[in-house]
């Protein structure tokens, strides 16, 4: 028996942990080159959990704003956003420090974390229960020394430190386990946040993982499967899993493929989830201190995304204009948006202007442009709205009118594969149900060549549609 | 109008620019020694 998939709900989760942006790549590395001094001129910078939360991108990541409302809101939007703001809304939560600990602390399955006996007592109802084991400054010094990592600022106080899986494998090095650790507790947060909200009593029958992050030891680096520990610390017992991986693509990937899982009766209900990137805390911090910014780089998000057969209105995965970029497809972007925007849509005889929205990578250009990077969603708009000048559906002096009325401000942290389109879900399913779109396209990138194994990048997109019920 | 020939280049593409690789084409074409090519991604 066959169904249409839809996608029911998508729920983030920002957990807003300023004192591990020490433990990102670059605030590492640039700590290692240039001494102890980095850190204290990040630690100048740091925002406070209020206000990370009322930032305005951030408030429309968890679905209190429409994305359209920072089109008027002057940038840069730290200097623009309230004093205060709601930590929850419709399409998630912003968590704090204490709590991200807490689910660090049961994602430690193989109990590699020595916590600081004082954080343990000052812990109280967050880590009530939890069987954990401590240890003395003296001894948590000692064992940073023999290879353990900081769990928090190394100059000030942190929770404790993670010890390495093994003594010799390079996999299983405390800083890639905290590196893992870190993705399964914000993937969990995000699960158990879709799985409050929405349809709590129908069972998972599979996850599906779509993050970067690499699982395994020295004998099958990338193993994976990370969906699986996801589930169990979510608290879910009737679902399998497996992840999907293409780098940044990977969540329009995994989508198109829950699609196909549940159109094909071999799954009910399937969600998509992943966790976030601590390599990318900070990553840009030298262009935030030389623009005067805060470290906007401080929050680790995740997500989890419900996909369904047809309930007759949640909007739906059309599969028939599903595209992925295949081998032998050009690289360049203007090849790159042809084969995945242009092209599906012509087969089904539809135009560009047809699309109401498009989702394309949304980084936050205040995150990207003080470090030179520039504003990424909409170079993909210019060149989304150039194809439709060539194809003759606008002049090229309606392409900035395209862009404002087919694309989207930029609003998600630099957090890899979660900016990829997947931050507009929460606001197309609204549009797609309540509102007044029909159609909207997602479209993501992946770039294969930083593995190098090819010099290849990669994308994927789908049309999500109007049910007409 | 830069003369490339017998010139030694450094290819810098980025993944939403221009591909290294493209590059690469264009400077060799032009009669210039391609002697390193990436293509980066800034995000």
């Amino acid at each position: 028996m066959t169904t249409r998939p839809v996608i029911r709900a998508a729920r983030f989760v920002l957990a807003h942990v300023p004192d591990l942006v020490y433990a990102g790549s670059k605030p590492r590395r640039e700590t290692a080159a240039r001494g102890r001094d980095v850190r204290a001129q990040i630690r100048s910078r740091l925002r406070t959990f209020r206000e990370a939360v009322a930032y305005a991108p951030h408030q429309v990541m968890i679905g209190n704003q429409a994305p359209e409302a920072l089109w008027d809101l002057p940038r840069p939007w730290h200097l623009h956003s309230p004093a205060e703001a709601p930590c929850e809304g419709p399409a998630g939560a912003v968590v704090d420090q204490p709590t991200f600990y807490a689910w660090l602390a049961r994602a430690d399955t193989a109990r590699l974390i020595r916590f600081d006996e004082a954080f343990v007592a000052e812990a109280g109802p967050l880590v009530r229960g939890a069987d954990l084991a401590t240890a003395s400054p003296d001894a948590l010094r000692s064992a940073v020394a023999s290879g353990a990592e900081p769990i928090g600022d190394p100059d000030g106080r942190g929770i404790g430190v993670l010890l390495p899986g093994h003594a010799q494998d390079e996999s299983l090095a405390a800083r890639v386990l905290l590196e893992n650790l870190a993705t399964k507790a914000t993937g969990a947060l995000a699960l158990r946040r879709l799985l409050d909200g929405v349809a709590g009593d129908e069972p998972v029958d599979f996850l599906l993982g779509c993050g970067e992050e690499a699982v395994g030891d020295r004998y099958q680096r990338g193993g994976g499967n990370l969906a699986k520990a996801i589930g169990e610390l979510a608290g879910i017992r009737t679902a399998g899993g497996a992840d999907v991986k293409a780098f940044c693509a990977g969540p329009v990937h995994a989508l198109i493929i829950a699609g196909s899982l549940v159109a094909s009766g071999l799954h009910r209900r399937v969600v998509v989830v992943a966790g976030g990137s601590l390599a990318k805390l900070g990553m840009k911090f030298l262009g935030h201190l030389a623009s005067g910014y805060p470290i906007l780089e401080d929050v680790l998000a995740g997500v989890a995304i419900d996909v369904a057969g047809d309930d007759g209105r949640s909007p739906i995965i059309n599969l028939d204009a599903a595209a992925v970029h295949r081998v032998g497809d050009g690289g360049a972007p203007h090849q790159m948006a042809a084969v995945l925007t242009q092209a599906p849509l012509r087969a089904r005889g539809l135009r560009l202007s047809d699309v109401d929205r498009f989702a394309v990578e949304l980084h936050n250009p205040d995150i990207t442009e003080p470090a030179g990077a520039g504003d990424v969603p909409q170079r993909n708009y210019k060149m989304i709205a150039a194809l439709a000048a060539q194809a003759a559906e606008i002049d090229r002096e309606g392409i900035p009118a395209f862009v404002r009325r087919h694309g989207l401000p930029g609003f998600s942290p630099t957090q890899g594969h979660i900016p990829s389109a997947i931050p507009y879900l929460p606001h197309a399913i609204a549009g797609l149900t309540t509102g007044r779109c029909r159609r909207v396209q997602l479209i993501a990138k992946g770039s294969l060549f930083l593995g190098r194994m090819t010099e290849m990048a990669d994308g994927a997109s789908f049309l999500l549609e109007r049910n007409a019920g | 109008m830069v003369d490339l020939r017998n010139k030694l280049v450094l290819a810098l593409g980025e993944r939403d620019g221009i591909p290294g690789q493209a590059l690469q084409a264009c400077a060799e074409s032009a009669g210039a020694r391609v002697v390193y090519v990436a293509t980066q991604c800034f995000v």
